[in-house]
């Protein structure tokens, strides 16, 4: 098994602790994995983009030029998702910010409305994690039943009170595309 | 127990690596993209009362490398292409000294400021010498970041057994990327051996005192330490070579490449298996020394090859010398910053082929 994942989206929206977090969960399950973000120098806002790839054997090239699945954060990744995403590969659309589909008919787009699911947990910045809830749930990569402890080592320890509310947000994505 | 895999970026394990290895004292300058490097060694060279010094510029610290070195502290500095280029004259004067020390390059594009984004056009300078005069320094070339972390370990023991500096050509997707690492043993620097010679403790070890200088004015003498300093380099090219074939045995196209552009190519390896096609991957993992020999075999089996470098050909050209006429050699490179996907390097494979 190995899926290769590119993310994107734009600066805040998580989108690096998103990829950051997928690779953690899958070196808990046993797998190899890449991680290599491209982001601007920007501090909010401009593009923030990852590859990922998570797999059972050696990993060979670290770059996701023909994503399995891509994770659509924003309207404007769109287009890069268009041109990234292989033959026959899966689409994972915010939509709560993209209006528009991906014009990939070969492609198979599951459509999930994080920031209004996060809205309805009570914070948007949890966006991203039912995002990666849904991408768990639909490639089947990962579990993603190990949060709890890898959480607890990504936040300090102020903020381990946001971790149930994160797991929650996985927990939501899931269902989302049950 | 099982040994504990942390999820690292390629440069804090560099940076752990060279704390584990014992490193005494690190110093270094800020440059995109190995600043997590700096950052790192900043934070834990310090927690464990070592040397660290943000100089002034990369001149300063590879200067103060030397002096560290003098002591027989295991001492490195790292940067990224235009600061290694800085770091050149010291480490002409390291070489003439018989120093040891670790250099490490997390390359970017040029030539000038260039681009912050990965490249390899860092291979000329890293493996002629790239300072004035007749040397070379040993070249280690890691494709991830457990590689990166094993031979950074690994460069402090080799570079004072040969007395030669040894440079980690790494690349910015290496020193950006994350991926499992497990770490090597910790050293404690005390433990390490004092060596005779370095300058200091003569008393204690009951021998003259050292004088450490790379300055030689009389022609003779220069010429002789020169000629035993290459001596020690033929030593090395026997000793410390050390190359990863995959598939090679039945390849009609080997890909000659290194660091990145090997992890690349072996994705476009498996491509090209996928389809049938007999192509094999030869990584050179010292890039000085240079597996001439072996490359020299393989085209008397009738290998063609493919060299894959981010760079407009650098490589390639040691790939041409290695054999000699005897096989034709092909390059396919991206270079500014950009780094060849898989699918562009297996079409070139399959347009050579002819499929």
């Amino acid at each position: 098994m190995t899926e290769k994942t590119f993310m994107a989206g734009f600066g805040g929206q998580g989108i690096i602790s998103l990829g950051q977090l997928w690779v953690y969960s899958a070196m808990k399950e046993g797998l190899k994995v890449t991680f290599f973000p491209f982001y601007g120098a920007e501090k909010r806002g401009g593009i923030a983009r990852a590859s990922v790839i998570v797999s059972d054997s050696e990993i060979k090239s670290p770059l996701v030029t023909s994503a399995d699945s891509v994770v659509v954060m924003n309207q404007d990744s769109v287009e890069i998702a268009e041109k990234v995403c292989k033959e026959g590969g899966t689409i994972f659309v915010n939509s709560s910010l993209v209006k528009t589909d991906p014009a990939r008919p070969d492609a198979k787009i599951v459509h999930v409305p994080c920031n209004d699911i996060a809205l309805k947990l009570g914070d948007v910045r949890i966006a991203n994690m039912v995002m990666m809830g849904a991408l768990g749930k639909v490639t089947g990569a990962l579990k993603l039943d190990k949060l709890e402890s890898i959480l607890k080592g990504f936040f300090p320890a102020s903020k381990h009170s946001l971790i149930s509310l994160n797991i929650a947000a996985v927990e939501e994505g899931k269902k989302a595309v049950s | 127990m099982a040994e504990e895999i942390r999820l690292m970026k390629g440069n804090e394990a560099i940076g752990e690596a060279a704390v584990r290895a014992g490193c005494r004292a690190y110093f270094g300058y800020p440059i995109t993209p190995q600043n997590e490097l700096t950052a790192y060694m900043a934070k834990h060279m310090l927690a464990k009362g070592r040397i660290f010094i943000q100089a002034e510029s990369e001149v300063a610290a590879i200067n103060m490398v030397y002096g560290a070195s003098s002591t027989g502290a295991r001492a490195m500095t790292s940067s990224s292409s235009p600061g290694v280029s800085l770091k050149q004259e010291g480490i002409s004067y390291l070489c003439g000294a018989d120093l040891p020390a670790v250099i490490v390059n997390v390359a970017r594009s040029g030539p000038g400021l260039g681009g912050i984004s990965p490249s390899q056009g860092d291979y000329f300078q890293a493996t002629r010498g790239g300072g004035h005069g007749d040397y070379y320094t040993i070249v280690l070339a890691p494709k991830g970041v457990q590689d990166a972390a094993d031979l950074t370990y690994e460069a402090f023991s080799i570079s004072e057994k040969w007395r030669v500096p040894v440079l980690v050509l790494a690349d910015g997707l290496i020193g950006q990327m994350m991926e499992g690492v497990v770490l090597p043993e910790p050293i404690d620097p005390a433990t390490l051996p004092r060596w005779q010679w370095a300058v200091g403790h003569s008393v204690e070890m009951g021998r003259p005192y050292n004088h450490v200088s790379s300055i030689n004015l009389v022609p003779d003498e220069l010429e002789a330490a020169n000629r035993k300093r290459f001596a020690r380099y033929g030593q090395i090219k026997k000793e410390l070579l050390r190359y990863e074939e995959i598939e090679v045995e039945d390849a009609d196209v080997v890909f000659v490449a290194y660091g990145t552009s090997a992890r690349v190519s072996h994705g476009a390896l498996e491509m090209a298996r996928a389809k049938g096609m007999k192509v094999g991957l030869f990584r050179p993992v010292t890039l000085w020394p240079f597996p001439y020999a072996r490359l020299l075999e393989l085209a008397e089996k009738g290998k063609r090859f493919l060299c894959v470098e981010m760079s407009m050909g650098q490589m390639v050209e040691d790939v041409r010398l290695a054999v000699n006429g005897k096989a034709p050699v092909y390059f396919y490179g991206r270079c500014g910053g950009n780094i060849p996907s898989q699918e562009e390097v297996f079409a070139e494979v399959a347009r050579l082929m002819g499929k």
